[in-house]
């Protein structure tokens, strides 16, 4: 506590003026930068009055496309921030060469290896995935809206609540520098006593919860509101995607939370969970965190697989190969993925017996892969592919995925392991894996469904360009970070002494460089196809596409179909589409649908403060918020005003108005 | 200029620059990190024969089958066929299982806890030689080296002499690392109150690199060490310098030792208590402290143990014993 009068220590915990960190001019110029960029949003909006239309439009809005939306665009902002971390630490082991030691000391540097890791994975890739699920599944399934549209609102609030919290370390106090997993004994009180874990931990507790309620929600949804005919195998395989990864969120995010909680409580009230002494075993932390750790790599690339198992047939003007199979190879995957998790941690020394189980079952998961690989092959044998934008990420991701793969299954060959292990190699094997896989995909999608979202198509121009960016920006960063590994360089090392290791960091600060202009790239996408949205206007079905979400106009209204679809074959679409398929302009029933609800902003804002009283040691905000949320979440319970019709003259105007619409600009052809 | 020219013009600065830099995973100079090598590679080469074909028919598959070409066959509705989905669950089930063979019984073979059998390859161990012992302890943000069997220890260096078995004991003081040396052997985590065991061997005398590769905070970086593969004679000298400018390692001097510390300089020392490591491994180097065995035997002990009062237990006295090593994970 800081030493001041007793009132002080009691009104604000342990903040003082000294948790600001003043003295380090790169946060500084970084808070100037982001408070400027702030006050010019926040400007913007309050000139342009637009802060109504935020709230009762968006922010409080529980309709699932809306949702999936700010989850995308919370995605992307996330990513500038993760990304950032990754150019500062590039330029830091390109430079931090003997005498020089760079320009981040390892305090410095420790914290932005472990904030570029966890923001990349919580709060870029986690709600990027759940804007895909959000915006495409209940689409897919023929549903209006997901089982709990309140607790999706929620949900979303509560992953920004996290990312508050995770923004607000950049300024005031310091970050976790115990890595992206908070291991101990680093992550404990003895090594650190900051608030840096603190942030880390109820960030994650409060994102985490967000995203269970999210798994919960979209269990439930895809198992009970499809439309009527579509039975699990006639599910779109991202609608699969989105089942099994939704099942794998439910069984294991509970660890994680149950995890940080006996690391909070070591670090809070003194229990020795996973201290050093005192009966504390650090290697409990390691299994249990990766009992999570694992399973979430396949919450974040099962979700891909759908995608472009969608992508590849529409591109392809073709059924989906092997759909069956793979059915089967996504649900294994899923299974699998819980048997694995001791493969990140060979070199503890468990003994051949229980190295080999985990060695063998990870290469198991490489079968289901590869089959999954040989499909989209032969989806396109004998088919006519477009090279669209998200189709070319799809090559992207074809070519560089496998490559990843292999990687990693050197990685699963235990006695290589105890070589290859925490060392570049595997930096660059989960890289070429998370951006080949994942972010490729992120891609391919946000090109994929934009018109669906907003009626008009992206630039083409911009988006081969950041494709082309991307694509040659990785290899060039990671190839690199390859060959070191093999060269025996370990992972989170600020500073070398060997100077034949510098051009290849050289190279892959390169490559970053090159990757930045792919982020660029699409930023500028995004800006040239709001300018051009008239010319690049497109009908309901820009694509060819096969699937339901394709059958609604674009974008589609709060109801999304007026009249519920019954599905007869796996492509659903493509098959209403042949046999002629009109929208009906009449007969309309009023819709029901879920009320709009300030409840979910309130209750994440609540938690954001108990999250900054409790890194702060301020016990009576923290117990007074506390409250205040249990009150607020058993208030809204009693609130029964959560419906609303609409009416059937509103539907005919929607339908009438954009039913069978088609731009007159061009023909809406792939 | 022909296609063959070019190419090999392509290839020349990537090959050149592989050729500057020194593989060390590739070209290891002990006989466990060189059968853990010659295992990775072998994946790789295995795992081609799938990969290399896929990447290949993806860009003859996607160029043969792009829209412009009206040639190519078109069959929108062709999405199934037996025999093609047999193919592909069987090609890499079939390159898993011979994978997965070699893999349980290389990780057999190779597991750290097992004595060496051989040397290097056709040169079994000789049933007399007797494998040199090292406990590695690592503190924060150093390596501490003992050797039992001259009586010596070292920081931050390492030494041993080329083809005889060394057989590592490790554990830590407070955070965990993994003891790394390329050169010699795959890496094994070091964890408080814990101890783990690795068997290697050097096969060629030179010097060569050590390092923590676990992170360990903010010294972590510097945790760097020398590691010396010397012939017998070289060996039996560098063990008579320590002997002869180090100084005394106890208590008082491992408490200071213990404190953290960042590119900590090499230090020697001639003489330590012997019970030390046991003792860091305990967790009770500091007197007052209970070691974590007798705490074990203690709670291992059950009812029969209640019996004793805990000053009884603090001071030694209870009847039952535990092996060290009860304090281990293994």
């Amino acid at each position: 506590m800081p030493d001041r009068p007793a009132i002080w220590n009691f009104l604000l915990g342990r903040l003082s003026l000294s948790s600001l960190p003043l003295d380090n001019m790169i946060v500084i110029w970084t808070f100037v930068g982001v408070a400027l960029g702030g006050a010019v949003v926040l400007g913007a909006i309050t000139y342009y009055r637009q802060w109504g239309y935020l709230w009762n439009e968006w922010f409080t809005s529980v309709d699932h496309k809306k949702l999936g939306v700010m989850y995308m665009v919370l995605g992307t902002v996330m990513l500038l921030r993760g990304f950032a971390d990754a150019l500062l630490m590039r330029s830091q082991q390109a430079v931090a060469f003997g005498s020089n030691m760079g320009y981040l000391p390892p305090h410095h540097y420790d914290q932005i290896f472990s904030a570029h890791g966890a923001i990349m994975i919580f709060f870029v890739a986690m709600p990027y995935i759940a804007g895909f699920m959000n915006f495409v599944m209940p689409l897919q399934i023929g549903a209006r809206d997901v089982a709990f549209p309140f607790l999706n609102n929620f949900s979303f609030w509560l992953t920004v609540s996290g990312v508050v919290l995770f923004m607000t370390s950049l300024f005031v106090g310091d970050f976790s520098h115990a890595g992206w997993l908070g291991m101990p004994p680093v992550s404990e009180l003895r090594q650190s006593p900051g608030p840096g874990v603190d942030y880390y931990i109820w960030g994650l507790q409060l994102s985490g919860l967000g995203t269970l309620l999210t798994g919960i929600n979209f269990v439930v949804t895809v198992l009970k509101m499809r439309a009527p005919g579509m039975t699990l195998m006639k599910m779109p395989m991202f609608t699969w995607t989105t089942l099994c990864t939704s099942g794998l969120i439910v069984v294991t995010f509970p660890i994680l939370t149950a995890t940080l909680f006996l690391l909070s409580l070591d670090r809070y009230i003194g229990t020795h969970f996973f201290t050093t002494g005192f009966g504390g075993n650090v290697m409990m932390y390691v299994n249990l965190i990766w009992v999570w750790g694992h399973p979430e790599v396949y919450i974040l690339i099962l979700p891909m697989f759908g995608l472009y198992s969608e992508i590849v047939p529409t591109f392809s003007g073709k059924r989906l190969f092997g759909y069956s199979s793979m059915v089967y190879a996504t649900a294994s995957i899923m299974l699998l993925s819980y048997l694995v998790w001791l493969h990140h941690f060979f070199t503890m020394g468990s003994g051949a017996d229980v190295n080999s189980f985990f060695a063998l079952t990870t290469m198991m998961i490489s079968i289901p892969t590869g089959v999954k690989i040989f499909n989209w092959l032969f989806t396109m044998y004998r088919g006519r592919v477009h090279f669209t934008v998200p189709m070319l990420w799809t090559m992207g991701f074809l070519i560089t995925f496998p490559i990843g793969g292999m990687t990693g299954v050197m990685l699963a060959v235990a006695p290589a392991d105890f070589l290859l292990h925490n060392s570049l190699f595997l930096v660059a094997h989960f890289h070429n894996v998370i951006i080949g896989g994942v972010v490729f995909g992120v891609f391919a999608g946000i090109n994929y469904w934009f018109p669906k979202a907003f009626g008009f198509k992206l630039d083409e121009f911009w988006g081969k360009l950041s494709f082309w960016f991307w694509q040659i920006g990785f290899w060039v960063a990671f190839s690199p970070l390859y060959v070191l590994g093999l060269m025996g360089v370990t992972r989170r090392l600020s500073h070398f002494t060997d100077p034949s290791l510098q051009i290849w960091f050289i190279i892959a600060a390169f490559g970053a460089f090159l990757i930045l202009l792919g982020i660029l790239s699409f930023v500028m996408q995004i800006y040239v196809s709001i300018r051009r949205r008239d010319e690049l206007a497109v009908g309901n079905d820009p694509w060819g596409a096969r699937t339901l979400e394709w059958s609604t106009s674009s974008p589609p209204p709060p109801y999304n179909f007026a009249f519920i679809p019954r599905v007869h074959d796996r492509d659903a679409w493509t098959d209403m589409k042949k046999h002629g398929y009109q929208r009906p302009l009449e007969g309309f029933n009023d819709i029901h649908m879920p009320k709009n609800s300030g409840a979910g902003v309130l209750l994440a804002a609540l938690g954001t403060i108990f999250g900054f009283a409790m890194v702060w040691y301020i016990w009576w905000l923290a117990a007074v918020s506390f409250v205040a949320l249990i009150a607020c979440a058993i208030a809204h319970t009693f609130n029964y005003d959560r419906d609303t019709h609409i009416s059937a003259q509103e539907v005919a105007r929607f339908e009438q108005h954009t039913g069978n619409w088609e731009p007159k600009a061009q023909g809406a052809t792939a | 200029m022909s296609v063959k020219r070019l190419r090999g013009l392509l290839l020349f600065p990537p090959a050149l620059m592989l050729s500057g830099c020194n593989l060390v995973l590739l070209h290891p100079a002990g006989d466990v990190a060189r059968q853990q090598s010659d295992l990775m590679i072998a994946s790789v080469i295995l795992m081609c024969l799938i990969i290399v074909p896929v990447l290949i028919a993806t860009a003859v598959i996607a160029w043969r089958y792009r829209a412009a070409n009206k040639n190519a066959e078109y069959d929108p509705e062709w999405d199934h066929s037996t025999q093609l989905e047999l193919v592909v669950w069987a090609a890499p089930l079939l390159i898993i299982i011979v994978l997965g063979a070699m893999t349980w019984i290389g990780t057999h073979q190779l597991d750290p806890y097992r004595s060496l059998t051989r040397i290097e390859a056709g040169q079994p161990v000789p049933a007399d030689v007797k494998p040199l012992e090292v406990e590695v302890v690592s503190l924060n943000w150093k390596w501490l080296f003992f050797y039992p069997q001259y009586g010596i220890a070292t920081v931050n260096e390492l030494a041993a002499p080329v083809n005889t078995p060394i057989h590592f004991k490790l554990t830590s003081t407070e955070t965990m690392n993994a003891f790394f040396v390329p050169s010699l052997a795959g890496m094994i985590y070091t964890m408080p109150g814990m101890e783990t065991v690795l068997n290697a061997v050097i096969n060629k005398p030179g010097d060569f690199d050590g390092f923590s590769s676990n992170y360990s905070g903010h010294g972590f970086t510097d945790m760097r060490f020398r590691f010396h593969g010397l012939s017998p004679q070289d060996f039996s000298r560098w063990v008579a310098g320590v002997r002869a400018d180090g100084s005394d390692l106890d208590t008082a001097v491992f408490d200071r030792l213990n404190q953290p510390s960042r590119a900590e300089p090499v230090h020697h020392y001639a003489r330590f208590d012997a019970d030390l490591f046991h003792r860091i491994l305990n967790q009770c180097v500091d007197p007052g402290q209970m070691c974590m065995d007798k705490m074990m035997a203690i709670d291992a002990g059950g009812h029969a143990a209640r019996g004793n009062s805990t000053e009884d237990a603090m001071s030694g006295a209870p009847s039952m014993t535990a092996p060290a090593h009860d304090a281990a994970t293994h």
